[in-house]
């Protein structure tokens, strides 16, 4: 193969992982954007949604769209109950203790995960077929396509939703200022009540897609959700261009590196591009400011 | 304290435009405006809490305008917020040892050895805390939890901090707002009283009354410049203050 | 520190000295001693959460650190032990200055996930550097400690050596919160912008609060190597710097009493555990989910505010 055809084939596996990370990284920055707490559990939604599309799919025989809507639905209602439950119910509203409790979520998240399902690995056929076509000389697969058409379909319909709706704009005001929401009578807790849906429908959307490249395991939600946080600080937090930017930029950046430095350290990009954006530029590519030097 | 052209940027909004003043040593200046004016802007970018975008502050002579709030706290400039801030973790009179922090130096390790220098320094701090107490009659409630008492009282304590570091400019945001009238009598002779001690004060404050009773000179901020100032008979009479208040601002 | 402080610290001192004669099974001391490491890792924690207001979910990456590091200085570089060690300490704290620097700058909560990021990439790294490390199977033959001619071989022994340490980390930390630094950082944790303007340097303090919890972190790891001669990458995880949280979060945030409560309890409890071992992950975030949302100040301020009560 030569250089351009290997690269060609890497950029286009990391722009297939990198719109799985957006996702993820979406589902960040909506519930910050609300709420101003880092959701942990963000990663576990992601493993649920891979977790549950098995379940469906595979185990009850479930034709693939039910089982994908019916995952999305399962896993937007854990997001749901996440914030109905503890989030809401907590006798502190301290933003360190309503992140420790996401912590303890992602956690129990994974310790009813690995009862459920198991310790092992599980996996999901791609959507339509494993033939791979030929792009340039590079071998795309099919789930490739699948992937970027359902990015793209979610991102531009949230981006619809909250741009063009009484819903979506209401969630906007909350973002920006949740006292001026409340005097305008927009019910702050249901919207966020509602982020926290979304941001659970997300993620499950980005494991079911994931899941048929990379199998998935009752743990994977950590490592994920670390790559979808990043992803988030890269693009900058808070921005939901951003989100895909980062998303899409972790992405390429960590097939590169696997492809031509080394595949066992891949996961090593991550972090070190949190690190690298953190100490040189915090508020990200596209970012707004918001994060404050103190 | 010389301020030249200061101008501080939010979005697209200038909070304060090329704003130049002084404060005099030992006197008592006091910055009005109606609300949205940028006094607290104002108090805020001295303190160093956020850089000025263009413009330069000058203490005794030395820029400041780039400096981090707590090196401008070691310089000597202190100040209190417009809702008291003290800190609910700790009782009154840790809250004022807390101010002692520039004058002191035992660190980390002085701490975590207990040596003898910082043992005999938390003793001076200790002092120096109940004498500012004292000052203002709150010495019998040291080992209260900070927000048990009541907003005069806290208001005091806050003061006691900031002048606990015996700064050179005290900084005070709205030192008798939600006080009523005896209270608020009771802060005008307090502050005078801390003048006749050679302390230098810059107040922001809505209430006209005190103003005009204690300050020496009044500067008028409105839209982030300053429209008027003078001594505070002739504010008073100022037209274009008159106006600031009234309708256009 | 206060007359109070003073007599519990004589008591638990006593009760320390005199456990191993009235309970002499290997096995309870050898718990016991994880619960005097897991102590040290939980001050070092707790003081970074309660008095800089910063989370930290990397303990488990400066413990291992502390592991591997002494491990391959003594074993592969065959450094004398106690410089050995020392140095483990010294290039963990530096790690941790690195780590913290750029992540204090700013406010809001990025310490918690470049944490959670270096431990991840230390996890990933002591299995993929196996020349260096052993990779998963772990790194063996580590030497015992050593005081002067005595050999701390038995479990026993490394008591007596685990606990004094605890203690003696316990009565500074217990000296740093009582003293100026210490009532700086109760004042910064609460309000940043506030301390700032009274004078304090909050982002100085912050790291080297961080950099402390850090090398407290490694000191156990340190020595927990020296003890069980045999670690592996399993000592680095994510789950473990999970566990620390909850130890300090069950104790109270800021109460180092507390801690020592929570280090215990939470030691004794997957032992306890053991026949349902698969329910360990669920049943540590079931724990930590109960504990944040209805005793936030933690276990030990209940307790102390009922047995209050019953007084009166």
């Amino acid at each position: 193969m030569t250089f351009t055809v290997q690269f060609l084939q890497f950029l286009i596996s990391g722009l297939t992982t990198g719109s799985t990370y957006a996702l993820i990284a979406i589902g960040f920055s909506l519930i910050h954007n609300a709420t101003g707490i880092v959701n942990f559990a963000q990663g576990e939604f992601v493993m649920l949604g891979g977790m549950f599309m098995i379940t469906f799919y595979t185990f009850s025989h479930l034709p693939m769209i039910v089982s994908f809507i019916l995952t999305l639905i399962s896993v937007a209602a854990v997001g749901f109950l996440l914030e109905y439950g503890p989030i809401r119910r907590a006798k502190s509203k301290d933003i360190l203790i309503l992140v420790m409790i996401t912590v303890g979520a992602s956690i129990t998240i994974k310790g009813l995960s690995m009862i459920i399902w198991g310790k092992n690995p599980l996996n999901l056929p791609p959507f339509s077929g494993e033939d791979p076509f030929l792009l340039g000389g590079a071998a795309v697969m099919p789930q490739s396509l699948w992937i970027f058409g359902l990015t793209l379909g979610m991102v531009f319909s949230l981006h619809y939703f909250l741009k063009n709706t009484m819903l979506g704009k209401a969630m906007r005001a909350v973002a920006a200022s949740r006292r001026s929401a409340l005097l305008t009578g927009i019910p702050v807790n249901r919207m966020i009540l509602l982020s926290f849906t979304i941001s659970g429908a997300l993620g499950a959307a980005a494991g079911i897609m994931l899941t048929p490249i990379t199998t998935t395991s009752y743990d994977v939600g950590a490592m994920l959700g670390l790559k979808g946080f990043s992803a988030a600080i890269l693009g900058g937090y808070g921005s939901m261009p951003g989100a895909v930017l980062g998303g899409l930029l972790l992405g390429v950046f960590e097939s590169l590196s696997a492809g031509f430095i080394s595949s066992e350290y891949k996961d090593v990009v991550a972090f070190l591009i949190l690190l690298i954006i953190l100490f040189f530029k915090p508020s990200g590519l596209l970012g707004q400011g918001k994060i404050k030097r103190v | 304290m010389e301020i030249k052209k200061l101008t501080r940027r939010f979005g697209g909004l200038e909070a304060l435009q090329e704003l130049s003043l002084n404060f005099q040593a030992q006197k008592i200046a006091a910055i009005i405006g109606p609300n949205g004016a940028g006094k607290t802007t104002l108090l805020n970018a001295i303190s160093g809490l956020y850089p000025a975008d263009e413009g330069e502050i000058y203490f005794f002579g030395q820029s400041i305008s780039q400096l981090p709030p707590h090196q401008i706290a070691q310089l000597g400039i202190n100040r209190t917020f417009q809702q008291v801030q003290l800190f609910p973790n700790l009782n009154v009179l840790e809250n004022v040892m807390v101010g002692l922090h520039p004058r002191t130096k035992s660190g980390f390790l002085s701490g975590l050895f207990h040596l003898p220098r910082a043992r005999a320094e938390e003793r001076w701090i200790r002092k120096q805390a109940e004498e500012a107490l004292a000052f203002f009659g709150l010495l019998t409630k040291a080992d209260w939890p900070a927000t048990s008492l009541s907003m005069a009282e806290q208001k005091k304590v806050e003061m006691a901090r900031a002048l606990a570091n015996e700064p050179k400019l005290l900084m005070l945001d709205e030192p008798v707002a939600g006080l009523n009238l005896r209270e608020m009598e009771a802060m005008a002779a307090t502050l005078l009283k801390l003048k006749e001690k050679g302390q230098t004060i810059v107040l922001v404050e809505h209430n006209m009354d005190l103003v005009m009773s204690i300050a020496d000179w009044v500067i008028v901020l409105n839209h982030g410049t300053k429209i008027a100032e003078g001594v505070p008979a002739e504010v008073q009479r100022n037209e274009r203050v008159i106006a600031a208040y009234l309708g256009s601002g | 520190m206060g007359k109070n402080n003073q007599t519990f610290l004589f008591l638990l001192a006593i009760l320390i000295l005199i456990f191993p004669w009235a309970v002499g099974n290997n096995y309870f001391l050898m718990v016991l001693n994880v619960a005097a490491l897991n102590f040290i890792v939980v001050i070092g924690l707790n003081l970074l959460m309660g008095y800089a207001g910063q989370i930290s979910l990397g303990q488990g990456a400066f413990f291992g650190l502390g592991a591997y590091l002494t491990a391959i200085f003594t074993v592969t570089l065959g450094l004398p032990l106690w410089p050995a060690m020392g140095l483990s300490l010294l290039i963990t704290a530096l790690v941790a200055y690195i780590i913290g620097v750029p992540t204090l700058k700013l406010e809001g909560h990025y310490l918690v996930m470049a944490t959670l990021g270096f431990n991840v990439i230390t996890y990933i790294l002591s299995i993929q550097l196996e020349p260096v490390t052993g990779g998963p199977s772990g790194f063996a033959g580590i030497p015992r400690l050593q005081i002067g001619g005595l050999i701390l071989d038995s479990d026993k022994k490394m008591y007596f050596l685990l606990w004094a340490v605890s203690l003696l980390v316990f009565i500074l930390s217990l000296n740093l919160i009582h003293s100026r630094v210490g009532r700086a950082l109760a004042a910064l944790s609460h309000n940043e912008i506030v301390a700032k303007c009274a004078g304090i340097p909050t982002e100085n303090y912050k790291i080297k609060i961080f950099v402390f919890s850090a090398f407290l972190a490694s000191l156990a790891g340190a020595l927990y190597a020296h003890y069980f001669t045999f670690i592996s990458p399993g000592t680095f995880s994510f789950f473990y710097s999970i566990q620390v949280v909850t130890m300090v979060l069950v104790g109270g945030i800021g109460s180092l009493w507390g801690s020592l409560c929570g280090a215990i309890l939470l030691t004794v409890l997957p032992e306890l555990l053991h026949p349902v071992k698969e329910y360990n992950v669920l049943i540590y975030g079931l724990i930590l989910m109960l504990v944040l949302v209805f005793f936030p100040r933690g276990l030990l301020p209940v307790l102390v505010d009922t047995l209050g009560k019953k007084k009166v």
